[in-house]
């Protein structure tokens, strides 16, 4: 190829990282090889080399429309997609860190001090979120990240080789066999094996669950980067769906919540939790995202939407999923009951309905999600 | 080693041949076939079930004559029922042959590891040297195949080569025409994205769907096929869990027509609708919304 086709290329690629898209350096070549085989006369051609060798996923097909549009047309695509409005999640704390209850100050009365620390996490594990200071916030990050969640197994078709099992191991029957002269004396055993079974938390994000919604994002970053990957996914509810697993995967919190942030349009708004639970099932759901999976649903089952709607959809999780656990923050308050009409529409359908206000309930969360009974 | 090179040279020509072999893709499509073929690279196609993802793989099979393999991925689908595994009954019989006869096992060691013994499977298959043109490797619905068994795919697809412990490596020489299709029930990993090229297969328009219906069910007639492809494209507008696909537009536009119906009414319609649409609730949902009117207004509108 000519060089000023091949410095077309990468120029084109550097564009489409400008805009968010991994593009690879095998990519790029593969793009130019693309070219090569298709020419450069026709726009046609040239866009559906891009596409066929620079993206990969279909939530990417705009903004390779969009650079596309601009890069070899000269000139703006018709939808302008609005800069992403840098969103802040998670726990904004100010810059005043650690020391969130008293350090022992150097002098002999260790044990007193220990003992009101102590006491002050205490407090705190059983506090509401709603009612948290920034610097409560700033210790509850730390409490949160240590909840290590273990999901429950489930069994797979995949047979690994066992002291005892279920099929006889051939493979390893034969090579048995060999060292005593043909006479298959010992007999290896395959059984199935086991793998977490997926976990999927549906966050609702209407303005009313906002600081529960904090707490437990936290919550599911902590999962997501601490178990296999694939076996935790993470959506957002609000006016619209958005999944989040991708951002969440980094490491570190305060960056993935941020980036997360970033993808979510509709912070604290209003939800239809009917509404978007179809979306869930349509795109994702049905699909196999939920298929075999533990759903857990955090919201107060406040919805706007119509309650038939609601257990319409839940009923069609039902029937994918393993297990519905529906954190509720309210289910704590005293004197309350799940007469919110979207709650008493979904209740019919939820496996095990928990607390989810105060870390102590996260606590909890974690035992339901190992499989243990619920409290 | 000199060899025709027998990959097509143009878009046009992929387009051509396909349609000559009762496939009508659109541009888009044409053009990831013919880069798969001439780069010899891997084709990666996604889309919602029944947009005849599956059936680009067979087409290109029917269309170079290469043979098609194809591989139904499951979950914990491995190495044994994807590429190779030993005929380990036959080996044992083996070693009792041989061991009435006197020989010892060292040798035995030596004859049953022999190709005689060997099962191949789609992906070794589609590896191994053959007279015609190269196979075609269809690797079908691998979301649900689980991440040990896509590392392990995207290890073979990089090299182009297999290797069998006790035998030796098997490497293609012209690499097969390779196709994997996924639902997108979950992301498959990128690494294996990478390998290859990617398109999304979209529903076609109304002419275009109108034109695989008279190709994929002759005996449906011109206006019949216009009707159905009216009344799914109403269909998809209801928002149903399960929108009609286009094999569901063929099987419904072959069933009328089985009927012995050149049009569709509103009584046809419903005694057809289990072709089209798989889900009790929408089934109850496109009755709700009164199957006839949607039918009358398909029928006006196909005109």
């Amino acid at each position: 190829m000519p060089g000023e086709a091949e410095r077309l290329v990468v120029t084109f690629a550097a564009c489409l990282r400008r805009a968010g898209l991994d593009v690879p350096p095998g990519a790029v070549v593969a793009f130019a090889q693309a070219l090569d085989a298709v020419g450069l006369t026709d726009r046609g051609g040239v866009y559906w080399a891009g596409r066929a060798t620079l993206v990969r996923r279909p939530e990417d097909r705009g903004v390779f429309d969009r650079v596309f549009a601009e890069f070899f047309e000269n000139r703006p695509a018709l939808t302008v997609l609005p800069a992403p409005r840098p969103v802040t999640l998670g726990v904004d704390e100010p810059l005043e860190e650690g020391l969130p209850a008293s350090e022992p100050e150097t002098s002999p009365e260790d044990e007193d001090t220990v003992q009101v620390r102590y006491s002050a996490v205490e407090v705190l594990r059983h506090q509401d979120f709603a009612r948290y200071g920034a610097d409560e916030w700033a210790e509850a990050r730390r409490l949160i990240a240590a909840l290590r969640s273990r999901s429950e197994n489930r069994p797979t078709r995949r047979l690994r080789p066992a002291r005892t099992g279920t099929s006889l191991d051939l493979p390893r029957t034969v090579r048995a066999a060999l060292a005593s002269d043909g006479e298959a004396l010992r007999r290896a055993w395959r059984r199935e094996g086991e793998r977490a079974r997926r976990v999927v938390f549906l966050v609702d994000i209407s303005g009313s669950m906002e600081p529960y919604a904090r707490a437990f994002l936290r919550f599911a970053h902590t999962a997501v980067v601490s178990r296999p990957a694939g076996s935790i996914e993470v959506f957002v509810l609000g006016t619209r769906v958005t999944r989040i697993t991708r951002p969440l995967s980094s490491r570190d919190p305060d960056a993935a919540l941020a980036d997360a942030g970033r993808l979510v349009e509709d912070w604290y708004g209003g939800t239809r939790l009917g509404e978007g639970l179809r979306t869930f099932n349509d795109r994702w759901g049905a699909r196999g995202t939920a298929r075999g999976a533990v759903l857990v649903i955090l919201s107060d089952g406040w919805d706007r939407g119509e309650p038939e709607q609601l257990e319409t959809e839940m009923a069609r999780l039902r029937r994918v999923s393993h297990r519905i656990v529906w954190v509720n923050p309210l289910r704590a308050s005293p004197g309350y009951e799940p007469i919110a009409r979207g709650m008493a529409a979904a209740l019919p359908y939820v496996d095990d309905f928990v607390d989810g206000h105060s870390i102590a309930s996260l606590e909890g969360l974690v035992d339901v999600l190992a499989g243990s009974p619920s409290r | 080693m000199e060899e025709e090179d027998n990959r097509p040279r143009t878009v046009a020509d992929v387009a051509k041949a396909l349609a000559e072999h009762g496939y009508l893709a659109d541009e888009g499509l044409a053009t990831a076939i013919f880069l798969a073929l001439r780069l010899r690279r891997p084709l990666f196609l996604e889309g919602d079930a029944g947009v005849g993802k599956t059936e680009v793989a067979k087409v290109i099979a029917a269309w170079t004559g290469g043979e098609l393999l194809r591989l139904q991925c499951y979950e914990g689908i491995s190495l044994a029922q994807a590429a190779y595994e030993w005929d380990y009954p036959r080996q044992l019989l083996h070693l009792r042959a041989v061991e009435a006869t006197g020989e010892s096992a060292r040798q035995a060691e030596d004859e049953i590891y022999d190709e005689r013994f060997l099962v191949r499977r789609p992906l070794l298959r589609a590896l191994e040297p053959t007279l015609g043109p190269p196979p075609v490797l269809l690797v079908d619905e691998i979301d649900r195949a689980d991440d040990e068994f896509e590392a392990f795919l995207l290890e073979i697809l990089s090299e182009y080569a297999v290797t069998v412990p006790e035998l030796g490596t098997v490497r293609a020489e012209v690499p097969p025409a390779v196709v994997l299709t996924s639902n997108r029930t979950r992301d498959v990993h990128d690494a294996l994205k990478r390998r290859c090229l990617y398109h999304w297969v979209e529903h076609p328009d109304f002419e275009r769907e109108v034109e695989i219906v008279r190709l994929r069910a002759p005996e449906a007639s011109e206006r019949l096929a216009r009707e159905i492809a009216a009344a799914a494209a109403a269909l998809r507008e209801l928002g149903l869990y399960k929108s009609p696909g286009v094999a569901e537009t063929i099987d419904w536009a072959a069933s009328v027509a089985a009927l012995g119906q050149s049009e569709l009414t509103a009584a046809t319609a419903e005694v057809t609708l289990g072709a089209v649409l798989k889900y009790q609730e929408d089934l109850a949902r496109v009755r709700a919304a009164g199957l006839s009117d949607i039918v009358r207004a398909a029928v006006l509108r196909s005109g």
